[in-house]
């Protein structure tokens, strides 16, 4: 985290064009400037707050009614519940759905938080490591420990391919615990690089605009990424969400 | 975000005094602790939200949904199996009838039958006697008529006899006459 | 020495449209599979999305360096 270079403002040189992708990124206080403490309330804390007041109309306020034929909201609201009560069925099986809830919160916040990333003059909270590096430590600490929970010394099986000739099996073993333990790295990485790269490209082409020979085709492409980016959205809340189920398929039934 | 102008203070080793960001946001550790502890409240809430109102809720719907849909499903059933029933009866009355009318029709039939065969034989004897009757009245007539030929003959040969000047006693006339009618 | 690091900036970056062509290698093939057994392919979403995530995955790694070099070194 060198601070010397300043990549962005060398690039914008003899153009003068202005680029600052990464300045929709920056996490300043809501209230005030002063420094941003653990418990400032950040233009972080209003977004994450705000991914909480659409779960809760979506998922509560939408279903308050009870109706046996259902509301407009409180089918989107089912149709969230049946597709990840689904996936966690089909993935883990029968004995997965009592960590049901955990998967649906993880997928309901980061749908959420992608979703409310993409109005504009948004912060994506999901588009932060800080953010997405925490999910996926807790889904990997909480798989692990259920795994030797759930079996004992029998998760280590998990890293020793019975299948595989016995001369390949030390070799195998050393790859399948790399990949173990590269899991949370690709898991976090993986969904804040998207909503990153979509979020910076995006503003990349706002840059462009201002030059009004290009601008038609800047906002033109502006328009194609962002129906790209509410695509991704959804991909890599259903990425992570079914990653999670598997990784969990691996802690309850080790044995491949 | 927009870039705002900010305070000299502010500007550290994320934010220039520009307001834009050095480097890569991402990997500003001044912020980490802010925004891990946020993020743990709001999972956290959402947690208890989902898991304590909204799953069991949605769940309780989809239940008594699917209990609905069973239960219409069951009458349904109940109407159908009711339904089959009435064909059933419909069906084993029409039978009953078709039987019963063929029965009827037997019975009459059987009956004319009888009748016809009385009257046939009725008839039949009757005409069996007059046949016979008949038959008696001709073998008559044919004897009457046997027995007048004889007679006649015999005149005959008496009367051809006495043409011819010749008399012959009517014993040898009559044995003549039997012989050539009996030759 | 900057302009090694924009130099190698790039470079990073061309993995990530290399990353596309395993993207579109997965997706093909699934289509081809789908294509040949439709009942089987509703069912194998799933691992289609695990697959693109995967091949994904390493196509952002090499977008990262590059956002490393480019902002972070």
């Amino acid at each position: 985290m060198a601070t010397e270079t300043h990549g962005a403002e060398h690039a914008t040189e003899g153009t003068g064009l202005v680029f600052h992708p990464m300045d929709q990124f920056i996490v300043k206080p809501l209230f005030g400037h002063g420094d941003v403490g653990l418990f400032t309330i950040t233009n972080v804390t209003l977004w994450l707050f705000l991914a909480i007041v659409a779960i809760v109309l979506l998922m509560v306020v939408g279903t308050s009614r009870r109706a046996i034929v259902p509301s407009r909201s409180q089918s989107v609201a089912e149709l969230a519940y049946g597709f990840v009560y689904k996936m966690v069925e089909d993935v883990t099986g029968k004995d997965g759905l009592k960590y049901f809830p955990y998967i649906m919160t993880l997928f309901m916040f980061i749908v959420f938080a992608n979703f409310l990333g993409l109005i504009p003059m948004s912060f994506t909270t999901t588009s932060h490591f800080a953010v997405t590096v925490p999910l996926a430590l807790a889904v990997f600490i909480g798989v692990t420990v259920l795994g030797f929970v759930k079996n004992g010394p029998g998760f280590l099986g998990l890293f020793w391919v019975s299948s595989a000739p016995l001369a390949l099996r030390p070799i195998l073993a050393i790859i399948e615990v790399i990949s173990y333990f590269v899991r949370p790295m690709s898991h976090s990485i993986r969904l804040a690089g998207n909503v990153m790269a979509g979020h910076a490209v995006i503003k990349v082409f706002a840059g462009f605009a201002a030059l009004a020979a290009v601008s038609p085709i800047s906002i033109l492409a502006i328009t194609a990424m962002y129906g790209l980016e509410v695509l991704v959205a959804f991909i890599q809340a259903y990425v992570f969400t079914i990653l999670t189920c598997v990784y969990l398929k691996d802690a309850l039934h080790p044995s491949h | 975000m927009a870039v705002e102008p900010y305070q000299e203070e502010l500007a550290g080793t994320c934010v220039d005094a520009g307001g834009s960001a050095i480097g890569m946001p991402q990997l500003c550790g001044d912020w980490v602790g802010n925004q891990v502890f946020w993020l743990i409240i709001t999972l956290v809430v959402i947690y208890f939200i989902l898991a304590r109102v909204a799953l069991p809720r949605i769940a309780s719907v989809l239940a008594e949904r699917q209990g609905t849909i069973t239960n219409d499903i069951a009458a349904a059933e109940d109407l159908k199996s009711k339904a089959q029933d009435a064909e059933a009866a419909y069906d084993k009355a029409l039978a009953d009838a078709r039987t019963e009318a063929h029965a009827i029709a037997q019975r009459a039939r059987d009956d004319i039958k009888a009748d016809l065969d009385v009257e046939k034989a009725h008839a039949d004897a009757e005409i069996s006697a007059k046949a016979a009757e008949s038959q008696k009245a001709i073998d008559a007539i044919r004897a009457s008529a046997l027995e007048n030929v004889e007679i006649v003959a015999k005149d005959t040969a008496a009367a051809i006899v006495a043409a011819l000047g010749m008399s012959a006693d009517e014993a040898k006339i009559n044995a003549a006459v039997d012989r050539q009618l009996k030759g | 020495m900057e302009g090694i690091q924009f130099l190698g900036a790039g470079i990073a970056g061309l993995g990530t449209g290399i990353a596309a062509l395993g993207v579109g290698n997965v997706a093909a093939n699934f289509l081809a599979g789908a294509l040949r057994n439709p009942s089987a392919a509703g069912s194998q979403t799933a691992t289609l999305f695990i697959g693109i995530a995967f091949a994904e995955a390493l196509g952002i790694f090499s977008f990262l360096i590059a956002l490393l070099l480019m902002f972070a070194v």
